[in-house]
C-alpha cells in the first residue's frame, strides 16, 4: 500500500514540471488537470483500501536527512483523511478541466505540488516527513495565491497572500518546535518512536500549545482564523475548495495525530478541554460571521470555520471521554468528528464550485448582484441547495448525521463526574445548537440571496448553467453527500480502524447499516427511515391534493403588499422592494453582532434643507485578527530599530557574538540533556 | 413490529392531522370567548382549509420551482415528526425512530422550507418574514437542546418512548429541574409557533408580523398546506408538552384497544388544557418587541442551564 501511495505521490511531479511547460504549450494544463483528477481518484481508492485490508509495514524512502529518512505508511486514521482528499481532488479536477484550461502556468505549476504535499503530509510515517508534507502545502497554496494575485494585479489578492505567509510561517514556527520537542534528544521521530515515548507534565502541554497555535492556524481555529476568510476566496473556486474542503482537514489529521493518537493516551480529562472550547469559539464565531457576510465564498470561508471547529470540538470531547475511562462514548464523538470531517469536505467542495459556477456565469460573487439564479441556472441551483441544506444540518443529509452524534456524544458527556467538565459540557452543548441554528441561517442567506427573487442586476439574466465535466463534478458531489448521509453507520464502519485511532476504544460506535447510535440503551438515528417517513407523506400528500384540488396554478403579477407596479426604467422591479444582503443580515447583527462582532448601525440624515437622502450606515468587523496584528506590527518595527546596532559592529563582535551562541548552546545541552 | 404497533403508529398520525386544525380553531374559539367575542366555530379552519384547496392557486410571476414544491416538503416533514411524538400510545411503529434531536432536526427542515418560499418571489415582506424567523429559531434552538439534556440526563437517552416510559413509572420524580427545563420548553414553544409574546397570529399585515409575512404571496392549495402545516406544528409541540411533563394515561406498549381508549382520552384531555392555558396566556399578555425577541429565549437557555446544573449538583452529591 505504501508503495502505491509513493507511485501515486511520484505521479503528481511530472505534472507539476508539465504545469510548468504551458507556457510554451498551452494544451498541457488539460494534462494537468486530467492527470491531477486520476491520481485524486487512486487516492481515494487507495484510502477505501486501506481501510478495508490494512496499510502494512511503512516504507522507508531512500531520501531524507541521514539521521531520520522518510517513511510513508497509511493506516486508517491517514486512510480516512486520504479517502477525504481523494474526493476533493476529483472534484476540483473535474471542475478544473472545464474552467481552467487556459490558467497561468505558474498556477498550474502549484496545483499538483499543493496535493503532493497534502497526501505526502497524510501518508507520513514519521514527523520529519509530517512537517515536509505540511510545508510543501503551505507553500505550494501560497504559489496560488500569489499566481492569482500576479494575474489580477489586484492590492487585495496581494495582501490576502502576504498575510497567508504570514500565517503559514507562524504555524511552521509552531509546529517544527511542536514535532522536535515529542522526538526529545533521542531523536527517534517515527510514529511507532513517538507513540513508544509519550510526553508528560509540561512538556505535553507545551507540545499540545504548540500545535493548537500551529496546526489551528491552517485550519482556521479561533483566535488565529482571521486570515482564512480572506484568503480563501481569493483563489479561483476550485482551489479555495481544495483549501476549504482538504487543506483544513489535513490541519485536523495533524491535530487528531499528534495531540490525540501519538499523545493522547493516558492523558486527564483535562488534555480535550483546549480542543473543545477552541472549538466551540471557532463554530460561533464563524457561524455568526457567516451570517453577515456580504460576499458569497467569504461567507462560506467562515462557514468553514464554524465546521473546522465542530469538527475539532468532536475530536477535543473524545479525548475528554477518552481521559475518564469512557471508550463507548469517546468513540462515538470521535467518529461524529470523523463523520462530520469527510461531510464537511464533500458538501463545502459542491458549494465552493457551485460558488465558482455562479461567478462564471453572472459575473458576480457580491450577493447584493445576483438573485434569481434559479431561472438562469436551474441544475447549479439544486446541487448548491443540496450543500446548503447538508451545511445547515438539515436531515437526512450528511451535515445532520455528524452534528447529531456529536449531540449525542455532549449529551452524555455529564458522565465524566467532574463538576467543571459538566458545566464545561452544557455550556458547549448550547453554542453547539446555536451555531447549528446560525450556520442554517448563513446557508438560507447564501442560497437565498443567489438563486431565489428577483435579478438584482441585468448580468444575472446572461447567466448560463454549468458546462458537461464541472456538471458532472456537482451531481457526483450532490451524490456522494447524500450517501454518505443516508448511511453514515455503514460509513462509520468502514472507518472503525480510524475512529479507534483517535478514541483510543476499539468497540465500534452502535453503527448497523441503516442507523448509527450512542449506545444501546440510548437513542438511535435512521437515516433512511426518516427519508422514507418524509417520502411517503410527501407523496401521499401529492396524490391526495392531486384529487381535491383540480384547478391548475395560473400566474400572475406578484402582491408584494400592495406596491405599485415598478415604472418602466425598473425591469426588474423596484431594488428596495427586496433584502440587500445586509438587510437580511439586519436581525442577526442587532441581536448578536452588536456584542460579539463590534457591529453597528448609523443614520446620517442630510442637514435641514439639503435635498440629499438620508445615509444608513452599517457593518461589522472581527475584533480578533486587528487585536493580533497591530501589537505585532508595532514589535517588528521595534525589533527591527533595535536590530540597528549590530550593523555597526566589526568582525571580531561578531566572532564573539557567534561564539557565545555556541557556548550558550553547549551549555543548555549538558544541563537540559540526558544524564 | 407488532401489528398493534403498526396499528397505533397509522391512527395517531390519523388523529395528529385530523385535531390539529381542530385544535388551532379551539384556541381562537377560547380567546374569542375570552374576549367577550362569539368566536367563529372550532371547525372554522377546517372549512377555511377546504375552502382553499377548491380555489385556483395563483403563482407570482418570478415565482420558481420552490413556491410549488416547499410546502409539500415542509408539511411531509412536520408530519413525520407528529408521527414521532407520542399522543395517545407509547410504543408505536416508529418509536424505535422517536428521537428528540431528529424532532427538532425536521421542524428545522420544514422551518428552511418556509424560508425558502418566503425568499422565492422577491418581496420585502418575505424576506424580512424569513430573516426574522430564522433568527429567533438560532435563540429557541440552545434553549430547546439544553432542555433535551435534562431529560438525557434523568432519563439516559433522547428517546421519546424511553423518556416517556421512564418518567411515567415515576422513576426520575418530581425535580426542581424538571420545572425550570419545562418553563424553558414552553418558551421555546411559543417562539417556534409564532404566539403570542413572540408573535401575534391574528394579524395580517403588520410590520412586526413574522410567519404571516412569509406566506403573503401563496395561495390555493399552496396556503392550505402552509396552514396546515403551522395547525399541526401547534399540535407537535402541544403532545410534545404532554408526552415529557404529563406521561400519565398514555397506553403503555403492548396494550389492548381499553388501554389505548383511555389513553385517547387522557390525550384529549391534556391537550385541551394545554389550549385553555395557551389561550388565557396569549389573552393576558402583550406582544414584545421584536428585539426583545432575544432577551425572552436567552431567559429560557438561562433556565434550561441552571436545571441542567442543579441536576448535575444533585447526581454529584448523591
Amino acid at each position: 500500500m505504501s508503495a502505491v501511495l509513493a507511485t501515486l505521490l511520484l505521479m503528481l511531479l511530472p505534472l507539476a514540471l508539465a504545469g510548468g511547460g504551458a507556457a510554451r504549450w498551452p494544451a498541457l494544463a488539460r494534462l494537468v488537470h486530467g492527470g491531477c483528477f486520476l491520481v485524486s481518484l487512486g487516492f481515494a481508492a487507495l484510502g477505501v483500501a486501506v481501510l478495508v485490508f490494512g496499510g502494512g509495514d511503512p516504507l522507508l524512502l531512500p531520501v531524507g536527512p541521514p539521521w531520520a529518512p522518510l517513511s510513508l505508511a497509511l493506516d486508517g486514521l491517514s486512510a480516512w483523511f486520504l479517502l477525504l482528499l481523494g474526493l476533493v481532488g476529483a472534484a476540483t479536477g473535474l471542475f478544473a478541466w472545464t474552467h481552467e484550461a487556459e490558467a497561468p502556468p505558474r498556477r498550474l505549476l502549484c496545483y499538483p505540488l499543493f496535493l503532493f504535499g497534502m497526501a505526502l503530509c497524510l501518508g507520513a510515517a514519521d514527523g520529519f516527513t509530517l512537517i515536509l508534507g505540511f510545508e510543501a502545502m503551505s507553500l505550494a497554496s501560497w504559489g496560488l495565491l500569489v499566481a492569482r494575485a500576479m494575474e489580477t494585479r489586484g492590492e487585495g489578492e496581494r495582501l490576502a497572500a502576504r498575510l497567508y505567509l504570514g500565517f503559514a510561517l507562524f504555524g511552521a514556527a509552531c509546529l517544527i518546535p511542536a514535532i522536535g520537542l515529542m522526538g526529545g534528544l533521542a531523536g527517534d521521530l517515527s510514529f511507532a518512536g513517538l507513540r513508544a515515548a509519550p510526553m508528560q507534565g509540561g512538556m505535553a502541554a507545551l507540545v499540545m500549545a504548540l500545535v493548537l497555535l500551529g496546526a489551528g492556524s491552517k485550519a482556521g481555529l479561533v483566535p488565529l482564523h482571521g486570515w482564512l476568510p480572506i484568503a480563501h476566496p481569493v483563489a479561483p473556486a476550485g482551489v479555495s475548495a481544495l483549501m476549504s474542503g482538504a487543506m483544513t482537514k489535513v490541519a485536523l489529521y495533524v491535530v487528531a495525530r499528534l495531540v490525540l493518537d501519538l499523545g493522547g493516551p493516558a492523558q486527564p480529562p483535562a488534555w480535550g478541554a483546549p480542543l473543545l472550547v477552541i472549538g466551540a469559539a471557532s463554530a460561533l464565531f464563524g457561524a455568526l460571521r457567516a451570517t453577515q457576510e456580504v460576499d458569497g465564498k467569504v461567507l462560506l470561508a467562515c462557514s468553514t470555520i464554524e465546521h473546522v471547529g465542530l469538527v475539532a470540538m468532536g475530536l477535543g470531547l473524545s479525548a475528554v471521554l477518552r481521559g475518564a475511562d469512557l471508550g463507548p462514548l469517546a468513540s462515538v464523538a470521535a467518529g461524529a468528528a470523523l463523520l462530520h470531517a469527510l461531510g464537511h469536505a464533500l458538501f463545502k467542495t459542491l458549494l465552493f464550485l457551485s460558488a465558482g459556477e455562479v461567478e462564471h456565469g453572472a459575473g458576480s460573487r457580491r450577493l447584493d448582484a445576483l438573485g434569481g439564479l434559479i431561472h438562469a441556472m436551474p441544475l447549479v441551483a439544486l446541487c448548491a441547495l443540496f450543500g446548503a441544506a447538508a451545511a445547515a444540518a438539515l436531515p437526512p443529509l450528511v451535515g445532520f448525521a455528524g452534528e447529531w452524534l456529536l449531540l449525542q456524544a455532549l449529551l452524555s458527556a455529564w458522565r465524566v463526574g467532574a463538576l467543571w467538565v459538566q458545566v464545561m459540557v452544557a455550556a458547549v452543548t448550547a453554542v453547539v445548537a446555536l451555531s447549528t441554528a446560525l450556520g442554517a441561517m448563513a446557508m438560507l442567506r447564501f442560497w437565498g440571496l443567489c438563486f431565489l427573487g428577483r435579478a438584482r442586476t441585468p448580468r444575472t439574466l446572461g447567466a448560463q448553467d454549468a458546462a458537461p465535466p464541472a456538471r458532472a463534478a456537482l451531481v457526483a458531489l450532490v451524490v456522494l453527500a447524500t450517501g454518505a448521509g443516508l448511511l453514515p453507520g455503514s460509513l462509520l464502519a468502514l472507518g472503525a480502524p480510524a475512529v479507534a485511532q483517535v478514541s483510543g476504544h476499539a468497540g465500534l460506535v452502535v453503527a448497523g447499516p441503516w442507523s448509527v447510535g450512542a449506545a444501546t440503551a440510548a437513542s438511535a438515528y435512521w437515516p433512511l427511515g426518516v427519508l422514507l417517513l418524509v417520502a411517503i407523506v410527501a407523496a401521499a400528500l401529492v396524490a391526495g391534493l392531486r384529487r381535491l384540488s383540480l384547478q391548475p396554478a395560473a400566474r400572475g403579477p406578484v402582491w408584494d403588499g400592495g406596491f405599485i407596479a415598478p415604472p418602466a426604467h425598473l425591469p426588474f422591479g423596484d431594488p428596495a422592494t427586496q433584502a440587500s444582503a445586509a438587510g437580511f443580515a439586519q436581525p442577526l447583527r442587532r441581536m448578536l453582532g452588536t456584542r460579539l462582532l463590534m457591529a453597528r448601525e448609523a443614520v446620517h440624515f442630510a442637514a435641514p434643507g439639503d435635498p440629499a437622502p438620508a445615509r444608513l450606515e452599517a457593518g461589522f468587523r472581527d475584533p480578533v485578527l486587528p487585536a493580533f496584528l497591530r501589537p505585532l506590527l508595532i514589535a517588528r518595527d521595534r525589533l527591527a530599530q533595535a536590530a540597528e546596532w549590530l550593523r555597526d559592529l566589526s568582525i571580531r563582535q561578531f566572532l564573539g557574538i557567534a561564539f557565545g551562541t555556541l557556548l550558550l548552546l553547549l551549555a543548555l545541552l549538558a544541563l537540559a540533556g540526558p544524564p | 413490529m407488532t401489528p398493534g404497533a403498526i396499528f397505533t403508529q397509522l391512527v395517531h398520525l390519523a388523529l395528529m392531522l385530523a385535531l390539529a386544525p381542530l385544535l388551532v380553531g379551539l384556541v381562537r374559539w377560547l380567546k374569542a370567548r375570552l374576549m367577550g367575542r362569539r368566536g367563529p366555530s372550532p371547525l372554522q379552519p377546517w372549512r377555511d382549509l377546504a375552502k382553499l384547496a377548491r380555489k385556483q392557486p395563483l403563482l407570482a410571476e418570478s415565482a420558481s420551482v420552490m413556491s410549488v414544491a416547499t410546502p409539500y416538503l415542509a408539511l411531509a416533514a412536520t408530519s413525520a415528526a407528529a408521527a414521532l411524538v407520542p399522543g395517545f400510545a407509547r410504543g408505536m411503529a416508529l418509536a424505535p425512530m422517536a428521537d428528540l434531536i431528529l424532532v427538532a432536526g425536521l421542524l428545522a427542515l420544514s422551518r428552511f422550507a418556509l424560508a425558502l418560499a418566503a425568499m422565492d418571489v422577491g418581496t420585502a415582506f418575505g424576506d424580512l418574514g424569513a430573516a426574522r424567523e430564522m433568527s429567533f429559531a438560532a435563540f429557541a434552538e440552545p434553549a430547546f437542546i439544553l432542555s433535551v439534556l435534562c431529560f438525557a440526563i434523568l432519563a439516559g437517552s433522547t428517546n421519546l418512548d424511553a423518556i416517556g416510559a421512564a418518567f411515567a413509572d415515576g422513576g426520575p420524580g418530581l425535580r426542581i429541574s424538571l420545572l425550570l427545563a419545562l418553563l424553558a420548553l414552553l418558551a421555546v414553544a411559543l417562539a417556534e409557533n409564532g404566539r403570542m409574546p413572540v408573535d401575534n397570529p391574528a394579524t395580517h399585515l403588520e410590520l412586526t408580523m413574522v410567519h404571516e409575512a412569509m406566506l403573503l404571496e401563496t395561495s390555493g392549495r399552496y396556503l392550505a398546506l402552509w396552514e396546515m402545516q403551522a395547525a399541526l406544528r401547534l399540535m407537535l409541540w402541544l403532545s410534545l408538552l404532554a408526552a415529557l411533563f404529563l406521561p400519565f394515561g398514555t397506553a403503555p406498549a403492548f396494550s389492548g384497544l381499553g388501554g389505548w381508549l383511555l389513553g385517547l382520552l387522557a390525550w384529549v384531555v391534556k391537550l385541551g388544557a394545554l389550549a385553555v392555558a395557551l389561550a388565557v396566556f396569549e389573552s393576558a399578555i402583550a406582544k414584545m418587541r421584536v428585539f426583545r425577541v432575544p432577551e425572552f429565549l436567552g431567559a429560557a437557555l438561562l433556565l434550561a442551564l441552571l436545571g441542567a446544573v442543579f441536576l448535575f449538583l444533585s447526581t454529584g452529591l448523591a
